[in-house]
């Protein structure tokens, strides 16, 4: 029987952290496919709902250490950073196709992993077997592939925004500021996390030097030129969701028209890239709110037009455009389903 | 996604705002206000024969008076 009209058995490795957990959602309510697995160290025995709460009824699983991990047909990997790359040894043979949502197989070279992360990258061998895992950009390399990295939650928010005007050669600089939601430091609390600290703060946490930067470098820079570009990061009261405001300096002056035309050429036809960019109405712009749960990610933009600056508004919930989601539609490409399947979910409103 | 059957008889008109195309189902009146579906933006008909629309103007938001 072919493969894409059976069940596929999928397994999640670290499944009891956030982004394991909207892959376990997602999959939970995908048709073509059956979880088999889902391990948790620091849970083993636990049943997954009592981790996932959202998830009660919907499945009787219970994590396994990842010792007891079986051979399925898509193994995906949401482990904390660097233990990916210390385990797809062991990993790999056990599955037909692997997606990884770390950081650890995000970066072609390992010149730019040991600079962006500061260490030595544990297994470099394998940095060129995984497909950057950002369907909008990697869908034909996707297709079939055995191997797909995750997406940085902040490089995808700028990645799409700005890869339409990198594709037109239109960027000399990009200034991207993103406001983040607390979801984005993962499940383990840490004295930032602490609520007295986070609860209602504006906390610049990574105004410079970001690791995403090196994913946007990559996927924008390294095929369609360079062009100078700054990320800065700020925490804000939200759980879940990234607002991009990317500031570009163009190349030369555009319209509004030409834009609109940019825009419309790089993402009519993709299925979870949005243009919103309305003349009336409350939401004019991208607004990750209501993106909570979808694997949508809406894009707009704004021309000043005193200084010719081209304002590129991005939103995503960074748990799926930005890890999970993403993740399944790299899924439903590598094994050849339509590319939707399982990602429908339209959001909620008012939320 | 969910789509409308193309109507024959429309009239379309490019919206200047967006230059998406704008359709019309039935002869509008001249001073009849239309919405673009790529912009959201107010278009005021301003000509039947040419069919020509404008932008109709439209309320601002400014929060740091």
């Amino acid at each position: 029987m072919p493969e894409h009209k059976s069940r596929l058995r999928a397994s999640i490795i670290g499944a009891s952290g956030y982004g394991g957990g909207e892959v376990l959602r997602l999959l939970l309510n995908h048709p073509r496919v059956e979880v088999s697995q889902v391990t948790s160290r620091s849970q083993a025995g636990n049943f997954a709902h009592a981790v996932h709460p959202n998830l009660r009824g919907s499945t009787r699983l219970q994590f396994v250490r990842p010792e007891e991990i079986a051979p399925c047909d898509v193994l995906f990997l949401c482990q904390p950073h660097g233990e990916a790359a210390g385990s797809i040894d062991r990993y790999a043979p056990l599955a037909g196709r692997v997606i990884d949502l770390s950081a650890d197989f995000r970066l072609r070279s390992k010149a730019e992993y040991r600079a962006w992360y500061g260490e030595e990258h544990p297994s470099p061998a394998w940095l060129d077997r995984f497909v950057y895992g950002l369907p909008e950009l990697h869908r034909d390399q996707l297709r079939g592939c055995r191997f797909a990295s995750g997406v940085g939650c902040n490089a995808t928010a700028v990645n799409l925004a700005l890869y339409p005007l990198a594709r037109a050669g239109l960027i000399r600089s990009a200034v991207a500021d993103l406001k983040v939601g607390s979801s984005e430091a993962g499940s383990e609390p840490g004295p930032t996390s602490h609520h007295p600290e986070r609860s209602g703060s504006v906390r610049s946490f990574a105004p410079a030097g970001h690791r995403h930067e090196a994913e946007v470098r990559q996927e924008l820079m390294e095929p369609l030129g360079a062009f100078d570009l700054h990320l800065s990061i700020t925490a804000v009261e939200l759980v879940r969701g990234v607002l991009c405001t990317a500031h570009v300096f163009p190349t030369r002056a555009v319209d509004e028209k030409e834009v609109w035309r940019i825009f419309r050429e790089a993402y009519t036809q993709e299925p979870f890239v949005r243009i919103v960019k309305d003349r009336t109405g409350i939401h004019r712009y991208p607004e990750p709110k209501i993106l909570a749960g979808t694997n949508f990610c809406d894009v707009g933009f704004e021309i000043d037009p005193r200084s010719g600056r081209i304002v590129v508004l991005s939103a995503i919930d960074n748990l799926m455009k930005g890890a999970a989601g993403s993740a399944v539609q790299c899924m439903n490409l590598m094994c050849g389903f339509d590319e939707r399947e399982g990602l429908s979910f339209p959001g909620l409103h008012p939320v | 996604m969910n789509t409308q059957t193309p109507n024959p008889s429309a009239l379309i008109v490019e919206c200047p705002s967006c230059a998406d195309t704008v359709t019309l189902t039935r002869r509008p009146l001249c001073g009849e206000v239309v919405r673009c579906g790529g912009c959201a933006v107010e278009l005021e008909v301003v000509s039947i024969e040419p069919l020509r629309v404008e932008e109709a103007p439209q309320v601002q938001e400014d929060w740091g008076e």
